[in-house]
């Protein structure tokens, strides 16, 4: 076996911290948009879902050039550690969090929209803060919904090529995922090991969304059994 | 202004004074506009009305506004203008006093329940004691539990339980929270008569030692003798009629409160002769002049006996959908008014034709498609109205 296990270990760890920045960053943002009356609310729906159109390289190169040692962000960073973001693995989660927040933000909000309104209120007749109607009812309501968040924002993790290759590089070890194993791989003509790597990563993402939707076939999903 | 329309119910004075102990203080009074945009037209809530402890009945077709007005008074919706408040307490008084839904103290149980479906029925009825220690929680849901009779359903899920059950747990759920009013939006409609009264019982039961105001929803005619003490007409936003019950349904002051109860005739009439041994009086109605001009003759009625002697004037309701049409002279009836006239035009809505017939005056009738088609009825037809005394139902005038 020619796996580079270290490279799965790096994407595998990459995947669960990002999935769970996004788990905390996520269930705010994705209150505001599915409750906020702001007219100009649409705005700011519309940059979540950048990274699902946008070229991974276009905001890879952003995240970049505002990682750099040029950036406000980038000389905080420096003085804050030595070192720059670029071409780190703080800066493949910091470039990771973006490209894969509208894959957590967008299952969460739908399901928080389609709570029951008469549910909301009636949980603020009886007394409930906000806070509580959220944790009470709408989360408990929203699991599926926060469930497939969770999941596609790590799988999406998992697969990502792009902004990792712009922002990370290609460091062994530090920065070189499992898909830019298989690119390199491929460069250097080792078809067998990249199909190896290849094979693997899909059965790995084929079962992780099988145990999601299996899961949210359960009575209370949003789309039960017939 | 608003003081003249309070209607004072004999017996809920004295409740209200009695509670000396009760956080609450007397009854809720409500006057404010919404005005609700929409593609079609904007619908305008404008009321001003109170309500004492004891039941209040608000009543209106579907699109009156009723929902929105319970909305308006628990702050889910906001009014544009206006003052609510509950005894001495401010809820709303436009542009400083917003009260937050969830410190206004009204109870609100929807036409939808809203019972949260992962909970369980326990679990329902003791979310609003988060506050409590776990005892105090325990024993609250648990006295509510029984007073409603749901005590062994406790740790079934919200989402398995029966229609009536739901409606006691979601009612329970609702007067745990020792509200200072309480609004029922239609919350018993699906229920049979029977389950219903029961839980009516329950619930005056409860209210005897709390005296809040009760604002009950419905858009049922019998609902609205069933329950009310007090009854609050609602039309296109508007209050139309405020009273008793038997006031206000039986006796309609205005067309629209009629139109509500379901008279499409309504005619101004004076008493004739009585005759008390038949039980009946005949009553004239003046002729329309616009209907038939230049005609002299009344039309004679014969309608059940109420109070009021020869020459007293009275309002005639009849439903359209009492009245007998025949295409030529009926013969060996026992109903007693029998009219001819001639049909001015027809009219066909969903499944019911509507038929006006000029009978020297202007009488709606309603009719199956079927009637339609076999007597091949057409405009300019002579016809016959045939209406048996009791469909005549008197109104004082």
């Amino acid at each position: 076996m020619s796996i580079d296990w270290q490279a799965f270990r790096l994407t595998l760890e990459l995947a669960v911290i990002v999935s769970a920045a996004l788990f905390v960053i996520g269930l705010p943002v994705a209150y505001w948009i599915a409750f906020s009356r702001w007219r100009w609310k649409f705005l700011i729906e519309a940059v979540v879902a950048l990274p699902i159109v946008l070229p991974p390289t276009v905001l890879g190169f952003y995240v970049l050039v505002a990682l750099g040692s040029r950036s406000l962000i980038g000389r905080w960073w420096i003085s804050l550690t030595g070192h720059t973001l670029a071409f780190t693995f703080s800066g493949l989660v910091i470039g990771s969090i973006l490209y894969s927040l509208p894959f957590a933000v967008q299952p969460f909000a739908a399901s928080f929209a389609s709570v029951d309104r008469k549910l909301i209120a009636a949980s603020s007749t009886l007394g409930a803060s906000a806070f509580r109607t959220f944790y009470r009812v709408i989360a408990p309501l929203s699991v599926p919904g926060l469930v497939t968040g969770a999941a596609l924002s790590f799988a999406h993790t998992m697969g990502e090529f792009g902004v990792v290759l712009m922002v990370g590089g290609n460091i062994p070890g530090v920065t070189r995922t499992v898909s830019i194993d298989i690119y390199d791989r491929v460069q250097a003509s080792d078809y067998a090991g990249a199909n190896q790597t290849a094979l693997l990563l899909l059965i790995l993402c084929f079962a992780l969304l099988a145990i999601v939707y299996g899961f949210n076939r359960r009575p209370w999903a949003i789309s039960p059994l017939k | 202004m608003s003081d003249t329309r309070i209607l004072e119910q004999p017996g809920t004075a004295t409740a209200t004074s009695d509670r000396v102990t009760q956080t609450t203080s007397g009854g809720l009074s409500a006057a404010f506009r919404k005005r609700i945009p929409s593609q079609a037209h904007a619908f305008i809530l404008e009321v001003d009305f109170q309500a004492m402890p004891g039941f209040t009945i608000l009543f209106g077709a579907s699109g009156a506004g009723k929902t929105t007005l319970l909305d308006c008074i628990a702050g889910i919706v906001t009014p544009d203008s206006g003052r609510i408040a509950v005894g001495e307490r401010l809820l709303f008084d436009h542009p400083r006093v917003n009260v937050p839904i969830a410190k206004r103290r009204v109870g609100y149980v929807f036409q939808s329940l809203a019972l949260f479906p992962h909970l369980s029925v326990e679990e329902n009825v003791a979310y609003s004691l988060a506050g409590l220690r776990r005892e105090e929680r325990v024993a609250g849901a648990t006295a509510m539990l029984q007073a409603f009779r749901i005590a062994h359903l406790a740790q079934r899920k919200a989402r398995d339980i029966s229609g009536g059950e739901s409606q006691r747990t979601a009612l329970a759920r609702t007067l745990v929270t020792d509200p200072d009013v309480l609004l029922l939006d239609e919350p018993l409609a699906a229920l049979d008569a029977p389950t219903k009264a029961k839980i009516i019982d329950d619930l005056r039961e409860w209210n005897r030692a709390h005296g809040i105001p009760i604002l009950y929803v419905t858009h049922s005619r019998e609902e609205v003798f069933a329950l009310g003490e007090r009854v609050v007409v609602l039309d296109a936003g508007r209050i139309v009629a405020q009273g008793t019950p038997h006031d206000v349904m039986s006796a309609p002051l205005q067309e629209t409160v009629a139109q509500l109860a379901g008279f499409e005739n309504i005619f101004d009439a004076v008493v004739e002769s009585v005759h008390p041994e038949r039980g009946t009086m005949v009553c004239k109605i003046m002729a329309n002049p616009v209907a038939a001009p230049g005609a002299s003759a009344p039309v004679i009625l014969e309608t059940p006996l109420v109070r009021g002697g020869v020459g007293a004037a009275l309002r005639v309701g009849i439903r359209a959908g009492d009245i007998l049409l025949a295409t030529s002279p009926p013969v060996g009836l026992s109903a007693r008014n029998v009219l001819p006239g001639r049909i001015t035009s027809l009219e066909q809505r969903d499944v019911i034709v509507t038929a006006h017939v000029n009978c020297r005056v202007d009488m709606e009738v309603h009719l199956t498609l079927a009637a339609r088609d076999s007597l091949e009825l057409q405009a300019g037809h002579e016809v016959w109205l045939v209406i048996k005394t009791h469909s005549c139902h008197l109104m004082q005038g």
